[in-house]
C-alpha cells in the first residue's frame, strides 16, 4: 500500500489526474446531497445535466485545440450528430418494449461510433489544411450538419423509411405512419430527463479517455505534431494518422455529449442556437478560459461559466460581453511578447525578493 | 425570365459579398490573419446608418458618411488594441481566438445598446426601379446601386493599390514584412491603413446589405461575414480580383440554390462550395501557393 | 569477407525550384562508421541537400541509396524508418513537452502498444512505458541531460537544446545521423564539448554521421572526409586536409 502511495507521489502527472477525478466526484457528491436534502431549486437541477454535457464538450474540444493544436469551430456539429442519433433511435423504438435506460445506453454507443465516423470523414479533408483554413472549414462542416439535420424530414411506415427535404406532404405514406424528424420542427415527443449520475459517469469516462490518451505514446505523438510538425515527421511520427485519431476521438466524445443533451429534452430541434457555430465558439470560450491544453481547467471553467449566469441575474445580461473581454484580455496577456516579458520580469522580481528575505 | 432575375439578384448579393471579401482579403494578405470580427463591423455600420436615418431622421448621405467614418475608426481601434500586441506572438491560434473575442464583443455591445429585437432597416437608396422586357424583370434601386458601388470600389481599389505609394507599400508588406521594414516602409502604418480601408468597405457593405435585406440585429453581420470569407478563399485569399470573382460567384450560387434547390439548405450549399474549392484548389481560383521553409 | 557496400550512396542528385537548380549533380558516398562533413558558403545548397536526403523535398533527378535500399522520393517518415535521423539548423524541439518526452517520441516506432491499451491502461502500457523510460534515460545520461529529464524542453539552455535534438534523433535508432550546423550559436567552450560528444556517440553507438558546419575548427577537428558545395555543385570531395588545401575551395571561401 505504501508502495502505491509512493508511486503516486513520484508521478506528478498521475497526481494531477487524480485531483481532476477527485474534483468531479466531490462535485457530484455535493450536488447529489443538496438535491437529496431538497435545497436545490428546480432551475439548479436542470443545470446539473448541463454541467455534464458541457464538460464533455469542453474536454473533447480541448483534445483538438489544446493537445492537437488545431482550432475547430464545428464541434457543435458532432454534438448535433450525437443528439440526432439518440433522437431517431429513441423515436423509432419508443413503441417497442426497450427500457429508456437501454435506449440511452445503446444510443450512447451508437452516437459515439457515428460521430467518430463523421469525425473521420470530415477529418480527411480538414486535417490537410492548416490554421485559419482549417478553422473555417470545420465551421463550414458544422453549419452543414446543422442545416441538413434542421431541414430533413424522415418518416416511417410499413414500407420502411422515407426521406425528404421538402416536407412530409411530399411523401406517400401509409395511414399508420410515424414522422421521425419533422424538418425544422425536429423530433418531438421524446421522454425528457437523464440522470445526473449517468451524466457524471460519462464525464468520468471522457476524462479517463482523454487523460490516458494524453499520457501515452499516442498522446505524445499528437503533441509532437502540435509542437513541431516537421520535426515530428523527421522523427518518424505518422502525422496524418495521429491527427485523425485525435480528431476522431474528439468528435466521438462530442457525440456522447449530444446524447446527454438530447436526452434532457422532450423536443429536439437543430437551430443556430444549439448546434450553430455560436455554440462551438461558446465551448471554445470555456476551453480558452480554462487554459488551452489544461483538461482540469476546462472542467473548472465550464462549471463556473454555466453556473455564474444562473446565479447572478445581473451577470446574465452582461455575460457574453464579459466573456468577450476576458477572452481578448487572456489572449493578449498570455501571448503578446511584451506582456510575456513583463510577466517574466515580475516573476523574477518576486523570486529574487524571496531570496533576499531568505538571506536575511 | 425568372432565371435572369435570380441571376441579377445573385449578382447584387454577390457584389455585397465581394465588397466584404475585399476587406477580408486585404487584411489577410497583409496581416496574415483571419479577421473574424470583420462581419461584425458590417453590423456596426448598418446600426450607425439606421440610427441616423430612422432615429435622428437625418439625410441618408450623412448616414452613409458617418457609418464609414465610425467603422474606419473602429477598424483601426480594433487593430491597435487587440491584434497589434499579438502580431509577433507566433501563434495563429491566439490571434484567431482574439478575433473571435472581438466579434463577440461587438455583437454584445450592439445587443446592450440596441436590444435583442430585430430592427427594420429603412433603405437609404432612392433610385428608381428599372423595368426590362415589359416589366417581366424588375431591378430594384438597391440592386443597381449595389452592383454599381461594387464596380466603382473595385476600380478605385485596384488603382489605389497599383498606382499609389501607399498601395505599393501594402503590396510590399504583404510580400515580406521584414524586407518592407528594411526598405523604410512604415509597416505598422500600412497595416493600420489596410484595416481602415477594409472597415470603411465593411460600412458600405453593411448599408447596402441592409438596404436590400432590411432586418437588422446584432448578428446580421456574422453570417455574411463568414460567407464573404468563403468568397475570399474561393477567389484566392490575398487577391483583389479574386475577391470580386469569388464574391459574385458565391452570391449567384446562393441565390440559385435558394431558388432551385432548397432555401433551407442554401447556406449548407455555400459551405459545401468552400470545402470543395479547398480540396480541389486550396489556394482558390487566383491564389498563390505558399510553402513552409525547413 | 568484409561488407564493402557504402552506407549512403547518392548519385546525380538534383532539384530545381522554378529555374534555379539549388542542388545540381550532387554525389556522395559515405561508408559505415565515417564522420563526413558537408561544408560550403551560405546558400550553397547544404540544407537543401539534407532536405532531399530526408524526403522534405522530392529530387528532380538522382538516386539515394541507404544501405543498398533505394529511398529516393520516399516520405520523410519512411526515410526515418529506413534509418536516417536528423537535427535542424534552427532547433526544432517539441517545446511544450518535457526533455524525457522528447526522447520518448524518438523511441515511438521502436516500442509499441495500442491506443486502446493506453486508454484502458492495460498491462502492456505499463510494461512498455517502463522500458521506454529506461531507454530514454539511458540516452539522456549519455548527453548529460538526465537531471533535466522532467524540465520543459524550451526551458533548457541553448547548448543543451542542441544536445537534446541529437539525443532525440539517436532515439530513432538510425543508421545515419545528419546534423545540420550542430555548433551554430555555440561559444568555443560549448563547441569543444560538442565535438567531444559527437566523437563519443560515434564510438558508443557505432554511428555514421554526416554534418553541415561552418565552424572550420570543428570540421577539421573531427571529420575525416569533406564535401564542399558551392552554388549547388560539388566543388571538392575527399579526405579533410586534402580538401581544405584545395585552391578552389580556398577561393570559394575567401573570395578572389
Amino acid at each position: 500500500m505504501s508502495k502505491f502511495v509512493d508511486s503516486i507521489k513520484s508521478n506528478k502527472k498521475l497526481q494531477s489526474n487524480l485531483i481532476t477525478f477527485g474534483m468531479v466526484i466531490i462535485l457530484y457528491v455535493i450536488c447529489q446531497s443538496l438535491a437529496a436534502a431538497g435545497i436545490l431549486s428546480n432551475s439548479m437541477k436542470g443545470l446539473l445535466i448541463q454541467f455534464c454535457y458541457y464538460i464533455i464538450m469542453a474536454v473533447s474540444l480541448n483534445l483538438t485545440v489544446g493537445i492537437l493544436g488545431e482550432l475547430s469551430l464545428g464541434h457543435a456539429g458532432f454534438m448535433c450528430i450525437g443528439a440526432y442519433t439518440y433522437g431517431i433511435f429513441a423515436k423509432v423504438l419508443s413503441s417497442g418494449n426497450l427500457s429508456r435506460t437501454a435506449i440511452l445506453l445503446i444510443s450512447l454507443v451508437l452516437a459515439a461510433i457515428i460521430a467518430a465516423f463523421f469525425g473521420f470523414l470530415i477529418g480527411i479533408p480538414v486535417l490537410r489544411l492548416k490554421g485559419d483554413y482549417l478553422a473555417i472549414v470545420t465551421l463550414a462542416f458544422g453549419e452543414i450538419i446543422k442545416n441538413v439535420t434542421g431541414s430533413l424530414y424522415i418518416a416511417k411506415d410499413s414500407h420502411g423509411l422515407h426521406f425528404s427535404l421538402n416536407g412530409t406532404s411530399d411523401m406517400v405514406l401509409d395511414a399508420d405512419n410515424l414522422v421521425i424528424i419533422d424538418g425544422p420542427k425536429g423530433i418531438t415527443g421524446l421522454t425528457s430527463g437523464v440522470s445526473f449520475t449517468l451524466g457524471t459517469i460519462l464525464v468520468i469516462i471522457t476524462l479517463i479517455v482523454v487523460l490516458n490518451l494524453i499520457n501515452s505514446r499516442t498522446g505524445r505523438a499528437v503533441m509532437a505534431i502540435r509542437d513541431n510538425r516537421i520535426a515530428a515527421e523527421a522523427t518518424g511520427i505518422n502525422v496524418t494518422k495521429y491527427k485523425m485519431l485525435a480528431f476522431t476521438i474528439s468528435a466521438s466524445l462530442a457525440g456522447v455529449a449530444g446524447v446527454l443533451y438530447a436526452g434532457s429534452l422532450s423536443t429536439l430541434t437543430s437551430t443556430s442556437k444549439n448546434f450553430g457555430y455560436n455554440m462551438s465558439i461558446m465551448i471554445l470560450v470555456y476551453v480558452v478560459l480554462g487554459g488551452i491544453g489544461s483538461i482540469r481547467g476546462s472542467v473548472i471553467a465550464t462549471v463556473i461559466l454555466v453556473l455564474l449566469p444562473e446565479k447572478l441575474r445581473f451577470v446574465n445580461s452582461y455575460r457574453m460581453l464579459i466573456y468577450a473581454i476576458v477572452l481578448i484580455a487572456m489572449m493578449i496577456l498570455n501571448w503578446s511578447p511584451s506582456a510575456r516579458a513583463w510577466r517574466e520580469k515580475m516573476i523574477n522580481k518576486i523570486k529574487s525578493g524571496k531570496k533576499v528575505k531568505e538571506a536575511k | 425570365m425568372s432565371f435572369l432575375s435570380n441571376l441579377i439578384n445573385g449578382l447584387s448579393l454577390g457584389s455585397v459579398y465581394a465588397i466584404i471579401a475585399l476587406g477580408y482579403t486585404m487584411v489577410y494578405g497583409i496581416a496574415k490573419m483571419l479577421n473574424f470580427a470583420h462581419g461584425d463591423v458590417i453590423m456596426v455600420g448598418a446600426y450607425v446608418a439606421f440610427t441616423i436615418v430612422s432615429t435622428l431622421g437625418l439625410n441618408p448621405i450623412i448616414a452613409v458618411v458617418t457609418a464609414i467614418v465610425i467603422c474606419t475608426g473602429l477598424g483601426m481601434l480594433i487593430e491597435r488594441v487587440a491584434y497589434k500586441p499579438l502580431r509577433n506572438a507566433g501563434s495563429p491560434l491566439a490571434v484567431l481566438i482574439t478575433a473571435i473575442g472581438v466579434s463577440y464583443l461587438l455583437q454584445n455591445i450592439a445587443l446592450l445598446i440596441f436590444g435583442a429585437n430585430t430592427k427594420i432597416f429603412q433603405s437609404v437608396i432612392s433610385v428608381p426601379v428599372i423595368k426590362l422586357f415589359d416589366g417581366q424583370i424588375t431591378i430594384s434601386g438597391e440592386t443597381s446601386v449595389t452592383i454599381v458601388c461594387c464596380i466603382v470600389i473595385m476600380i478605385a481599389l485596384t488603382l489605389f493599390v497599383n498606382k499609389s505609394k501607399a498601395g505599393q507599400a501594402m503590396l510590399a508588406v504583404s510580400e515580406d514584412k521584414g524586407a518592407a521594414q528594411l526598405m523604410g516602409i512604415n509597416v505598422n502604418g500600412t497595416i493600420a491603413l489596410t484595416f481602415a480601408i477594409g472597415s470603411a468597405l465593411a460600412a458600405v457593405a453593411g448599408v447596402l446589405l441592409c438596404s436590400s435585406y432590411p432586418s437588422l440585429n446584432a448578428y446580421t453581420g456574422s453570417m455574411p461575414g463568414i460567407k464573404a470569407f468563403v468568397a475570399a478563399v474561393f477567389g484566392g485569399i490575398g487577391s483583389i480580383p479574386g475577391a470580386l470573382i469569388g464574391g459574385i460567384l458565391l452570391g449567384i450560387i446562393e441565390i440559385l440554390a435558394k431558388a432551385y434547390i432548397s432555401s433551407q439548405l442554401s447556406d449548407a450549399i455555400v459551405f459545401a462550395v468552400l470545402i470543395i474549392v479547398l480540396l480541389v484548389r486550396p489556394t482558390g481560383l487566383l491564389g498563390k501557393k505558399i510553402t513552409e521553409k525547413v | 569477407m568484409e561488407n564493402t557496400r557504402p552506407l549512403l550512396e547518392v548519385n546525380n542528385l538534383s532539384i530545381s525550384f522554378g529555374g534555379l537548380r539549388a542542388v545540381d549533380d550532387f554525389n556522395i558516398t559515405i561508408n559505415k562508421g565515417e564522420l563526413y562533413g558537408l561544408i560550403g558558403p551560405n546558400g550553397a545548397g547544404k540544407t537543401t541537400a539534407f532536405n532531399l536526403l530526408t524526403g522534405v523535398y522530392k529530387p528532380t533527378e538522382g538516386i539515394i541509396r541507404l544501405d543498398g535500399e533505394d529511398i529516393t522520393g520516399k516520405k520523410t517518415i519512411d526515410i526515418n524508418k529506413a534509418g536516417i535521423a536528423r537535427t535542424f539548423q534552427n532547433i526544432r524541439l517539441f517545446k511544450e513537452l518535457t526533455v524525457l518526452d522528447n526522447v520518448k517520441i524518438g523511441l515511438h516506432n521502436r516500442f509499441e502498444y495500442s491506443t486502446l491499451a493506453a486508454i484502458l491502461r492495460l498491462p502492456s502500457y505499463f510494461k512498455v512505458e517502463k522500458e521506454m523510460n529506461e531507454e530514454a534515460m539511458k540516452l539522456l545520461k549519455v548527453f548529460d541531460l538526465d537531471k533535466e529529464a522532467n524540465l520543459k524542453a524550451s526551458n533548457l539552455p541553448y547548448g543543451k537544446q542542441r544536445k537534446l535534438e541529437i539525443a532525440r534523433a539517436l532515439a530513432t535508432n538510425p543508421k545515419l545521423l545528419l546534423l545540420d550546423e550542430p555548433a551554430a550559436g555555440m561559444n568555443p567552450n560549448e563547441t569543444k564539448e560538442l565535438m567531444d560528444t559527437i566523437s563519443f556517440i560515434r564510438k558508443e553507438f557505432d554511428m555514421t554521421i554526416l554534418l553541415i558546419e561552418h565552424d572550420m575548427k570543428l570540421v577539421s577537428g573531427i571529420c575525416e572526409k569533406l564535401s564542399v558545395l558551392n552554388f549547388g555543385h560539388v566543388l571538392a570531395q575527399g579526405p579533410t586536409q586534402e580538401v581544405l588545401n584545395n585552391p578552389e575551395v580556398i577561393t570559394a571561401y575567401l573570395g578572389e
